[in-house]
């Protein structure tokens, strides 16, 4: 059964395919599909008429006790014969009734095959989740079929109505199947049923799963989706909503009726609703013009009737319920393609505009007459067997003292009264000739289209007469139903009740029909009462307005009011979390030392004055004391690697802060009236409150042992002392390459912001570097092109190439030389700190920003030429590079052991440096170091250099002004800048 | 485990003035506030590892028992470098949006989007969605909301049915599976 459904995966992956090769005729090929699973579900007969079942199991998600098992017991085999054998037919239909020029066609086909094989799916998983999970992939399968004519407002709409309401049943549904699971202890439909819990949560769970089959099987009150879905495409109508999907509501009754039928609000729910059902659907169907909506609404009328019997929860009945689907299925699905083929033939659906298509199409004429006289009841045909079998039960179980037997009894007996006259309604709408009207027109149309409809009606007119060799094979689930009774299908009975029911229902019905002017008469004085479908339509556009309202009310774009909300509602919940809270920390010290309480003081003051000033550049300042504040207290409290970086990234993020700050303009000025600054700094100080109190309430909750007791041993084991440094490139290395490739996004965000016509450019360069810097000019004067001004006396090159094009008011020696001192000793003990940080604190992390920290003094002290100078490379080089040895080292070792990031050493005794261990952990932690080198070259190269350069120009970036060569109109930058020139 | 209250003190003063600086409408001052915010954050992990004590960094000695807990320093490691990224990062926005909107001495102050706008405005927007309901709804009765005249012959009634067909006809036109052939 797995292999079936695995073969209806991938063939309709392929359909679309195959209907480009073969178009129409696909269809053929693919009906072979569904033909050959009703093949193999025939060849089970044998073994489930025994009453015994096939079954098939695969471990799916064991953890849950979900498998994808399948079984194939009486009901199952049943509505497998249905759903594979009208699939197959309904897609050789397809192929004749779908032109080849058919919008979208391999989607349909591919769609309804799908659907053949989800079908087949749901009704034989044995596991409940499984079964759920088919029963919503109908569901959307149904939202796409239906929608089919994408085009059209009305299909569109259709289609999400039944989407959604089916959905919402499933979703009320979903509930159910999980609190019946749990309460059973299993996901096995078959146990679920044989072992029936019970209680109020059965009850309840019962309920819910009811829901779900009343939405999909379109009872009152979801029924309206059913009448709207037949704005899809006729084989749809007849397979999905008529034999197939609207079947598994059934279906699913069915199924749990042996264990569940004596539940409380089973019987009572179940025949109001599915008598109440079967008389609206009549009611209405009588009055449609349009032959399908007419079948629409007979369907839903007749499966209310289904429901009845198949809910009622006797033997018979349930007997009687499977034979009544099975004739269902059979003269429905009939019927839908016989006004498939009117319409095609003549072009309308409207009964006030067919005439004379009895005369003119006589094997149409004697096919439809055939299937609806089974819906009708009429004998020989099965539909009557079935009718009065279904009359039978109910009379039993009323005269056994059951209420609710007679009121099913009276409710369907008006209801097949109703359907006799619709039933004749439909073949004299479809084929009666007008004396007013000419005879239709019809086009011709090729035979091959009426294959499917004889096949199904030679089924319904045999059924009848072998009724009698049917009733062993369906008796087996019958009997499944506790309550006694013997009944057995067949033709003739003899004289009993049943048939004179039968008989009195035949010709109320025709009675009805006769006199049906005034019965349209009737009905047209009958207010028009709550209908549910303009009740759907109420609820949805309601919805659509309330949240398009909400949506303007809570979002009005300010970002100050989104996260004004976010954060009350995290004071809210969270605040409210914290007062309920018991546990507290047992020993909370006021201070761990004295000067803790000095830096705190600073850091809380800065923190404070920085929200009160209004010089931007000032608040930038205060924030960054708060940041150094962090590393003399990291510092203290033993954490030797997060104070070095953060006092790097500290310094850099003021650098940085004052890089972008320059260009905006200087003041803060806020227009908050005072109201919302009360707002604010409440909203602020309840947000500290509550990460306080949240602060202490973690400290308490702790109760599992630190991870960090093993820390120590596997830092050992991988060669290095320093724990935090061996945790970031050996133990948890994956995590820390996640986040070098976040500072990779980061570092390409930057760029890309600041360089809008791509990141690729040029690193700028001075005029003949390459000759000042070569060994031989080193130590000679020589004629420098940059110099700042005429004035000055030619002079030795300095090792700032391209100090001089800063203007000297602009330059200071100090930093210059500052920088000459100290560039080469910071960028080696960088070095130093990435190689020493598997035993000591450093690593890539704090040499990187060691290393871009000289980068930024090179660059302040010699403005951007002297950065390109410094790193005459494309930044994305550099950060590409990194991530190829972190990469490379997790690749390389999943080539020599199999597991990547697994480390191998060798360690050494270097002189100075000391013990050295040198692993593919640290390739691993070179990476990084590139990695964040790259980061802080880039913002500089950005944040720095680019808006220097645009503010240069003074105009829009573009690719044309790249090199600023002069004409500036303020005169801050004279001729130094007018006399650079740039290597392309 | 036990901590110093002080650092949790701290810890939210940092966390209300920055959540204070983040109300304002300057982006720049909305970044000055998460960078407070981020301190506090990173303040809070660190708390997480009780008193101080001696670095991690093993020594093979007694000083080894006296070690802080590693793990929030290892998870801090990162989050300051790439808090730093990501500060860089709404600069480089910040700046951005400043230069595309030319706003000049307004400097990087945002207004509410929608601030102008009435409710009634937004009606047209989200109609579209019930239309198609509604085209449902107008399908299913133009069918069942009717008497049954089809066999009437007087005259108002066959206006009628000849305006309905009039509509049928042009709607059922386009009808890709009705009168292909």
């Amino acid at each position: 059964m797995a292999t079936i459904l695995l073969a209806f995966c991938v063939v309709s992956a392929f359909t679309p395919l195959l209907t480009r090769l073969l178009s129409v005729r696909a269809f053929y090929l693919i009906a072979l599909l569904p033909a050959a699973a009703f093949a193999y579900t025939l060849g089970q007969t044998a073994t489930v008429t025994a009453g015994d079942a096939v079954t098939e199991s695969i471990p799916w998600i064991p953890t849950l006790g979900i498998s994808l098992s399948f079984r194939v017991d009486t009901l199952a085999w049943l509505l497998a014969l249905v759903v594979t054998g009208v699939g197959a037919l309904v897609l050789l239909y397809c192929a004749r009734y779908f032109a080849a020029d058919e919008l979208s066609l391999g989607r349909f086909a591919a769609l309804l095959l799908a659907f053949a094989g989800t079908m087949y799916g749901l009704v034989t998983a044995d596991d409940i989740v499984v079964m759920f999970i088919f029963w919503e992939i109908t569901s959307v399968l149904s939202y796409l079929l239906i929608g089919h004519y994408t085009s059209r407002r009305a299909s569109r709409g259709a289609a999400l109505q039944a989407l959604l309401v089916t959905t919402f049943g499933g979703l009320a549904m979903l509930v159910g199947v999980i609190m019946l699971s749990v309460a059973a202890g299993t996901t096995s439909l078959a146990v679920i049923v044989a072992d029936p819990v019970s209680g109020p949560a059965a009850t309840w769970a019962i309920l819910l799963i009811l829901v779900g089959a009343l939405s999909k099987s379109a009872l009152i009150p979801f029924h309206f989706w059913l009448p709207a879905a037949m704005a899809a495409p006729t084989p749809v109508s007849a397979y999905l909503h008529a034999a197939a999907m609207v079947k598994a509501g059934i279906y699913l009754v069915a199924r749990l009726a042996p264990g569940y039928a004596d539940t409380d609000a089973w019987m009572p729910v179940l025949v109001t609703i599915g008598v109440w059902t079967m008389l609206v659907g009549a009611w209405r169907s009588l009055r449609q013009h349009d032959l399908k909506l007419l079948l629409a609404y007979g369907t839903v009328s007749q499966l209310g009737f289904l429901m009845v019997s198949v809910g009622f929860g006797t033997r018979d009945a349930a007997l009687a319920g499977a034979a009544l689907l099975l004739a269902h299925a059979l003269y429905k699905a009939t019927l839908f393609l016989v006004v498939g083929i009117i319409d095609h033939r003549a072009g309308t659906r409207d009964l006030r505009r067919l005439s004379g298509l009895g005369r003119s199409q006589p094997a149409l004429l004697f096919i439809a007459v055939l299937a609806a006289g089974s819906m009708a009841g009429l004998p020989p045909l099965f539909g009557f067997v079935a009718k009065e079998a279904v009359f039978t039960a109910l009379l039993e179980a009323g005269r056994a003292g059951d209420g609710w037997g007679w009121i099913a009894l009276v409710g369907t007996g008006i209801g097949s009264v109703l359907t006799v006259a619709y039933s004749i309604r439909f073949i004299w709408g479809a084929f009666g000739t007008r004396p007013t009207m000419a005879p239709t027109a019809l086009h011709p149309d090729r035979w091959g289209v009426l294959l499917a409809p004889v096949v199904l009606t030679a089924g319904t007119v045999l059924l009848g007469p072998l009724s009698a060799g049917i009733d062993p094979l369906l008796a087996p689930y019958a009997d499944t139903v506790g309550g006694g009774g013997d009944y057995h299908l067949a033709l003739w009975h003899g004289l009993e009740p049943a048939l004179l029911i039968s008989l009195v229902l035949v010709l109320l019905g025709a009675l009805m029909f006769a006199a049906r002017r005034r019965v349209a008469l009737l009905q047209a004085t009958v207010p028009a009462w709550v209908d549910a479908g303009h009740g759907y339509g109420v609820t949805v556009r309601g919805i659509d307005r309330a949240a398009a309202r909400l949506t303007h009310f809570a979002q009005r774009g300010g970002l100050p009011q989104y996260l004004s909300t976010i954060l009350v509602v995290f004071v809210l919940a969270l605040g409210f979390a914290a007062l309920v809270n018991r546990t507290w920390p047992d020993a909370l010290v006021p201070w761990d030392y004295p000067a803790q309480v000095v830096i705190a003081l600073i850091m809380g003051i800065a923190a404070v004055a920085a929200a009160r000033v209004g010089q931007r550049m000032t608040s930038v300042l205060l924030a960054g004391v708060t940041g150094y504040g962090l590393v003399a207290l990291f510092a203290l409290h033993g954490a030797p690697d997060l104070a070095l970086t953060q006092a790097l990234v500290e310094t850099m993020t003021l650098v940085v802060f004052v890089l972008v700050l320059r260009r905006l303009p200087t003041g803060i000025m806020q227009h908050n009236r005072p109201i919302h600054r009360r707002r604010r700094a409440l909203i602020g100080v309840l947000v500290g409150a509550v990460m306080g109190t949240i602060g202490v309430i973690a400290l308490g909750a702790r109760q599992a042992v630190s991870i960090s007791a093993e820390l120590p041993r596997l830092t050992q084991e991988a060669h290095g002392t320093n724990i935090v440094n061996v945790v970031l490139v050996d133990i948890r290395a994956w995590d820390t390459m996640g986040e070098i490739s976040v500072l990779i996004v980061v570092a390409t965000g930057v760029a890309s912001l600041l360089f809008v016509s791509g990141r690729n450019e040029v690193v700028p360069r001075l005029k003949g570097s390459r000759t000042q810097r070569s060994p031989r000019n080193r130590r000679r004067v020589v004629a420098d092109p940059h110099a700042s001004s005429a004035g000055h006396a030619v002079t030795r090159q300095s090792w700032l190439l391209a100090g001089r094009t800063i203007p000297a008011p602009d330059r200071s020696i100090l930093v210059e030389v500052l920088v000459r001192l100290l560039f080469h000793p910071a960028i080696v003990v960088s070095v130093f700190l990435l190689f020493a940080g598997h035993n000591a604190p450093g690593g890539g992390f704090a040499g990187g920003l060691l290393a871009g920290l000289a980068l930024v003094a090179r660059y302040l002290a010699g403005g951007r030429y002297e950065l390109g100078e410094a790193v005459p490379v494309d930044p994305g080089k550099i950060l590409g590079l990194g991530v190829i040895l972190a990469v490379g080292s997790a690749v390389g070792s999943l080539f020599f052991t199999g597991i990547p990031l697994e480390s191998a050493y060798f360690s050494a005794e270097v002189p100075v440096l000391g013990a050295l261990s040198f692993g593919t952990s640290t390739i691993f932690d070179i990476g990084v170091y590139l990695v964040v080198i790259g980061l802080v070259l880039d913002i500089l190269r950005s944040l720095g250099s680019e808006i220097d350069r645009q503010s240069d120009a003074g105009t829009a970036p573009t690719p044309e002004q790249e090199t600023p060569s002069g004409g500036e109109p303020s005169g801050a930058e004279p001729e130094a800048l007018a006399r650079t020139e740039v290597l392309p | 485990m036990s901590a110093s209250l002080t650092l949790v003190i701290v810890m939210a003063v940092m966390y209300a003035a920055g959540v204070y600086i983040m109300l304002e409408r300057s982006l720049t001052r909305v970044l000055i506030g998460f960078v407070l915010v981020g301190n506090a954050t990173n303040l809070l992990i660190f708390i997480m590892s009780g008193r101080p004590g001696s670095s991690p960094i093993i020594t093979g000695t007694a000083r080894d028992l006296s070690m802080v807990d590693p793990m929030p320093q290892v998870l801090m490691l990162t989050a300051i470098v790439i808090n730093f990224g990501i500060t860089a990062l709404l600069l480089a926005l910040i700046y951005r949006s400043w230069w595309l909107a030319q706003l000049g001495d307004e400097g990087d102050n945002l207004t509410d989007e929608h601030a102008t706008e009435a409710p009634g405005q937004n009606e047209r927007d989200f109609r579209s969605s019930s239309d198609d309901d509604a085209a449902v709804e107008a399908s299913l009765d133009e069918d069942g909301e009717h008497d049954d005249d089809d066999e009437h012959d007087d005259e108002d009634g066959g206006a009628n049915v000849g305006a309905r067909d009039a509509a049928n006809t042009s709607g059922r036109a386009a009808r890709p599976d009705g009168g292909a052939r």
